[in-house]
């Protein structure tokens, strides 16, 4: 028997855990802090990026380095532009990792974070503070709330109709009942918006999504949403890989597969409603962020949900620079960006589909 | 050890498994048979705690009703009867979604998770496949790769839903043959099989069933008469015993 055993040397396999390379998770680092850098000094007022640097650190103590910044270029900086890529930065991170996470439970490479009525529930949310709130209340603070709120309900209303057509076993009957209250809702904003012509402007631009008037307001209202969701779909990208078995087979390797998928898709609605009360509606994202890392990288989850975060995150900071500088001073809403970069790209995915999982 | 007690299986009104009970020993390969509809599957799945039941599983002496989904993961490993085997993940990465039961829920692989699939690969002559996709495998390969993700998993039963589907004569012989051999470490097989004169050969005893019931139990040549094929497959056959005790089930042409 040790002569056998002997003639076979490499008897013992190398088996890994296959998750993000250090090359790819340093080229995505890379690529999410170039663009902040470029998010941050691409602007009317152009600032150097020695000087964010500089910027940055000026405040921490024993270091002695002096923002080479005036008062005015300060205030850009750190009351324009940085609010604004660090939501850009969240919104983008929270919609790839929500949408490869919505991709991974429904086992549908076209599942996007706004699947199950997100967007139309926020659209209604949005669309009714617009006309009938913020001229009440005098504050068009009230519009992410009723954004958040709309999805959530829409949300909740699908889950209903989908469990109630069998969905815990079958993931079809959820995603119809999705598109049943994404029909609806849309109805129904369409509706209000044509009866008040007046606000049809407001409606349309936050509709359409965009970081024009972003605070660090909304960022402190989106970030602790979007960081709890992202950190718990990042924590699941294993068990993501289980339910692509399919979930009789994730069920006999001891996956409680309704309750997971239910949190999941919860955690991620979550989300993607905070996401979209402060920042409206971006097409797209969910989509060809998770692709592009099913093409380049890897199809597993283990590597397609860290990832999706950290490029969604450069990528939509690097769409909003586009959509503020293409026809400067006017800016592009950033969901039309997205969707003439996103359309021809998911052309190329499409013919490619061999490897879509 | 499994046992079985008056198990019923039932999708709505109709009722696929009735009072069925079944015990089996360390070693033990026990092979259901039956016609299509006969409620083979559906008593495998109960038996993987996929579908609810009636009446009493035991395993290894405990109530699969009072184990949580993952104790049960550790005790019996099925294979369906098409499994999903996506084309990009590569043989490695596969087997080790057989560790799943040991890995928690919102962590990652441990060593011993990585030595236990490197182990699973080894007995099934997979080492150098490892990093392989799934995609370039031939049938033959694909079925032994789904063979050691479900033998990652540890368990003392094995649970296979017809797991010579879509391979040529020789594939089956050699999977069945592969499956025989990991009896020798005490493993317990139960699966349902369409081939007579194979399940015959392999498995120690024969369960027939028909419309959910058990008509016939025993080694095969007390159950593979051609009275009783004839009776619950509703097929002309000829049955042909040879000296060892095989038993050989012939399809005759009556027409």
């Amino acid at each position: 028997m040790a002569a056998v055993d002997a003639v076979r040397p490499e008897a013992t396999p190398r088996v890994a855990a296959r998750g993000v390379g250090l090359g790819w998770s340093l080229a995505a680092a890379a690529f999410l802090l170039g663009s902040l850098v470029v998010g941050l000094s691409v602007g009317p007022v152009r600032i150097g990026p020695g000087s964010i640097v500089e910027s940055v650190l000026s405040p921490i103590p024993f270091l002695h380095v002096h923002s080479p910044l005036d008062a005015v270029e300060h205030a850009v900086l750190w009351q324009l532009r940085a609010p604004r890529v660090v939501l850009a930065a969240l919104v983008g991170g929270m919609l790839a990792v929500a949408g490869s996470a919505y991709q991974g439970v429904f086992r549908n490479p076209l599942a996007d974070p706004y699947l199950l009525g997100v967007a139309g529930g926020a659209g209604l949310g949005a669309t009714l503070a617009i006309v009938y709130g913020v001229a009440s209340t005098g504050t068009d603070a009230i519009v992410p709330l009723a954004a958040f709120a709309g999805a959530i309900a829409a949300v909740v209303v699908t889950y209903a109709l989908g469990r109630s057509a069998g969905a815990v076993r079958t993931t079809g009957a959820l995603v119809l009942a999705g598109v049943t209250v994404a029909t609806f809702t849309a109805a129904v904003q369409t509706f209000v918006q044509q009866r008040h012509t007046d606000v049809l402007q407001n409606v349309y631009s936050w509709l359409l999504g965009g970081f024009s008037t972003s605070t660090w307001r909304d960022v402190a209202i989106a970030a602790p949403y979007i960081l709890a969701s992202s950190l718990v779909l990042v924590l699941h990208r294993r068990v993501l890989d289980v339910l692509s078995l399919g979930d009789e087979e994730a069920a006999s390797l001891g996956v409680d597969v309704a309750r997971t998928r239910l949190v999941i898709v919860v955690v991620a609605t979550l989300g993607t409603a905070a996401a979209v009360a402060v920042s409206g509606l971006i097409a797209f994202v969910g989509i060809i962020v998770p692709h592009t890392i099913r093409l380049l990288v890897s199809t597993s989850y283990r590597a397609v949900v860290p990832l999706s975060l950290v490029v969604g995150a450069g990528f939509l900071v690097l769409t909003d620079v586009l959509a503020r500088t293409v026809l400067s001073p006017a800016e592009l809403p950033i969901g039309v960006v997205t969707a003439f970069f996103g359309a021809p790209f998911f052309a190329v995915v499409l013919r490619t589909s061999r490897t879509m999982r | 050890m499994i046992e079985l007690e008056d198990i019923q299986v039932r999708f709505g009104a109709t009722t696929a498994v009735r009072a069925l009970s079944l015990k089996a020993e360390a070693g033990e390969w026990v092979a259901l048979i039956g016609p299509n509809g006969a409620g083979k599957t559906s008593a495998l799945k109960a038996l993987a705690g996929l579908v609810r039941f009636e009446g009493r599983i035991a395993v290894a002496d405990r109530d699969v009703r009072r184990l949580s989904r993952r104790e049960l993961a550790r005790l019996v490993a099925f294979v369906p009867q098409k499994p999903e085997t996506p084309p990009e993940l590569t043989i490695a990465e596969y087997v080790l979604l057989g560790r799943t039961p040991y890995i928690s829920p919102l962590g990652g692989e441990r060593r011993s998770d990585l030595e236990a699939a490197a182990r699973a690969l080894q007995r099934l002559d997979l080492a150098g496949f490892a990093a392989r996709r799934l995609g370039s495998l031939s049938g033959g390969e694909l079925q032994r790769t789904v063979l050691a993700r479900a033998l990652a998993q540890e368990a003392p039963i094995l649970l296979l839903d017809e797991p010579t589907t879509s391979l040529d004569l020789g594939r089956q012989q050699l999977v069945l043959e592969l499956v025989d051999s990991l009896r020798g470490d005490g493993l317990i097989v139960v699966s349902t099989m369409h081939d007579l004169t194979l399940a015959g050969q392999f498995a120690d005893r024969l369960l027939l069933l028909d419309q959910g019931a058990v008509v016939a139990e025993g080694a095969a040549a007390e159950v593979l008469s051609a009275p009783n094929v004839a009776a619950h497959y509703g097929a002309s056959v000829r049955v042909v015993e040879d000296e060892g005790g095989g038993v050989f089930v012939l399809p005759v042409r009556t027409r």
